[in-house]
């Protein structure tokens, strides 16, 4: 049951899009998602799809996976659409029942709202489906080294987060055994009511931390003998390099937002 | 040859907590390790053996005393990291050494703080996995891995320092009998292919009778020091201390108290089958 946490899922492959230098993909999923909030009008959020569309094809990622990815977020996505539907009044007047009316200008931004976010989604998905969570993180440590002459501890923050990546099989596993441990105990952790349950937890959880804290001195020890002593003086064996294909990359996206933009200010004229 | 590890008159005590009074583990050691060689380490529980293995990468300070190794003092703190890097260190369990997702960036980890260059790096790593015999899995993730396997990566993570000396704190504890034949033949492989001096910790007899000294700890202090076929000779002191002896150690003595004219000093399976048809054939 735990094996199936999807939160960052990552399918390896060897597509253009896996690729690409983790540094631009990071840069690149930020202008996209700037170029989803900055668009106004449908025809905007257009490009933003046939883009999306255009990245997903290349990565050969199976368009289900993306579906996975929405369909948590649906019930929140339909409950606000409704909302918005009911509340919004702008335009024309479809029908209407005390102060609940459904207007053009409701409908539109319901549709526009799902679209976007639906977008939002599979954008920001497809950026941890084609990156390891491991490449990630190391990506996320040279965008942001700049931020060490503000004596943000970069170097810092990263190794964590790698470590942290590092021992989410060994805790799932080792959460698999005291549970079991404890089930053999007469510990009951599937039945009763949610308060019942949660607080069964604790006899989980207890080991867990305890277990978790001597790994961690352990880790640490290990860590010294191998001469960690900080970011200082670091090399890397694991070597970015941008290539042509990330700045082609960069550009089309940035000629996509372009369009997006200049696409919604021809239609705004159109429309007038 | 030149001695690597020099302890001299070597006192610790762990810290006092307030309530108790500071608990002595390590009483008065002197042991000298030649380069090359190819130590084990015995003792029961709480005989200071690893606390003994701490000092010398400088873990663990001396209280009182002396630690040498390879003319650096490990009190030291100047050279800390020279050092380290000429005692590498593996520990018991292989979960809690393994500090990236990745095996090869794991085999890395210590060359990327000492800031090695890539080119060297790469190769350094290359080395040390084939060494293991773990270069097919580079790209995997540990946790794909056996125990034995993760054992050899936190080797080759050592090795990839080029150390002249290797501790081991109990490396197959924790592994299953492949597992356990897997490293120990990796160690071996270490210490006469590279020469590296190795000093293995273990609890298991048979591991210890296959290195070329072996060193017991009782209480705080070396009870016996010698070649393997000598220490366990000594079958009652060894008992005595609360350790066993190999089975066929165990099993040639056992004859012998029962009259039977077998060598004392039979320490390997080929030895004790080998005197047991000539006393057969004697007849």
């Amino acid at each position: 049951m735990l094996r199936d946490v999807t939160i960052g899922q990552y399918f390896p492959g060897n597509s253009i899009i896996h690729r690409l230098d983790p540094r631009f993909k990071i840069v690149i999923t930020l202008i996209y998602i700037l170029m989803l909030f900055t668009g106004s009008n449908v025809v905007c959020l257009a490009v933003g799809a046939v883009y999306t569309l255009i990245a997903v094809f290349l990565s050969r990622i199976p368009l289900k996976m993306f579906w996975k990815s929405v369909k948590p977020l649906l019930p929140f996505l339909l409950i606000t659409a409704v909302l918005n539907v009911l509340l919004v009044d702008s335009g024309d007047v479809y029908f209407k029942w005390k102060f609940l009316k459904v207007t053009e200008g409701g409908i539109n931004i319901s549709v526009f709202m799902i679209i976007r976010i639906v977008l939002l989604i599979m954008g920001s998905s497809l950026l941890t489906y084609t990156t390891s969570p491991i490449t990630l993180t190391d990506a996320i440590e040279r965008l942001l080294s700049p931020l060490k002459l503000l004596k943000f501890p970069v170097h810092e923050l990263a190794m964590m987060m790698s470590i942290a990546l590092r021992f989410v099989p060994t805790l799932i596993e080792e959460t698999d055994k005291i549970m079991s441990a404890q089930k053999a105990r007469g510990a009951e952790i599937d039945t009763g009511s949610f308060l019942t349950r949660a607080k069964n937890m604790i006899s989980i959880l207890v080991p867990l931390f305890i277990s978790s804290f001597r790994r961690a001195d352990e880790l640490a020890t290990a860590m010294e003998c191998r001469c960690y002593n900080g970011g200082e003086g670091r090399t890397r064996l694991r070597q970015l390099k941008a290539s042509a294909r990330d700045v082609i990359a960069l550009v089309i996206t940035l000629m996509f937002y372009a369009a997006a933009i200049a696409v919604s200010i021809i239609f705004k004229h159109l429309m007038k | 040859m030149e001695n690597i590890i020099e302890i001299s008159g070597l006192h610790f005590s762990y810290p006092s907590d307030g309530d108790t009074e500071p608990a002595e583990v390590l009483k008065g050691i002197d042991l000298t390790i030649k380069e090359g060689e190819f130590v084990a380490v015995l003792g029961h529980n709480g005989s200071g053996k690893s606390t003994l293995a701490k000092h010398i990468n400088a873990i663990l300070l001396p209280t009182e005393g002396k630690v040498v190794v390879d003319g650096i003092d490990t009190a030291d703190e100047s050279r800390l990291f020279e050092l380290r890097q000429r005692a590498g260190m593996v520990f018991q369990n292989p979960d809690n050494q393994i500090v990236s997702s990745v095996v090869e960036e794991d085999v890395a980890f210590a060359l990327e703080n000492l800031g090695v260059p890539y080119e060297e790096m790469r190769r350094r790593v290359d080395e040390s996995l084939k060494a293991v015999n773990m270069y097919d899995y580079r790209q995997h993730s540990p946790s794909q891995l056996s125990g034995g396997q993760k054992q050899r990566i936190a080797i080759a993570g050592i090795i990839a320092m080029q150390p002249k000396c290797i501790i081991l704190d109990e490396p197959t504890a924790m592994l299953d009998p492949q597992g356990r034949r897997e490293v120990m033949a990796t160690i071996k492989k270490m210490n006469r292919e590279q020469g590296i001096t190795i000093v293995l910790i273990t609890h298991y007899m048979d591991e210890a009778a296959q290195c070329d000294r072996v060193v017991v700890m009782d209480k705080g202090t070396v009870a016996l020091d010698d070649t393997p076929r000598e220490v366990f000779s000594h079958v009652e002191r060894v008992m005595e201390i609360g350790l066993d002896v190999p089975q066929v150690t165990e099993l040639a003595w056992e004859l012998r108290k029962a009259g039977c004219d077998i060598p004392q000093d039979i320490i390997t399976e080929d030895e004790c089958v080998a005197a047991i048809q000539k006393l057969f054939a004697a007849k």
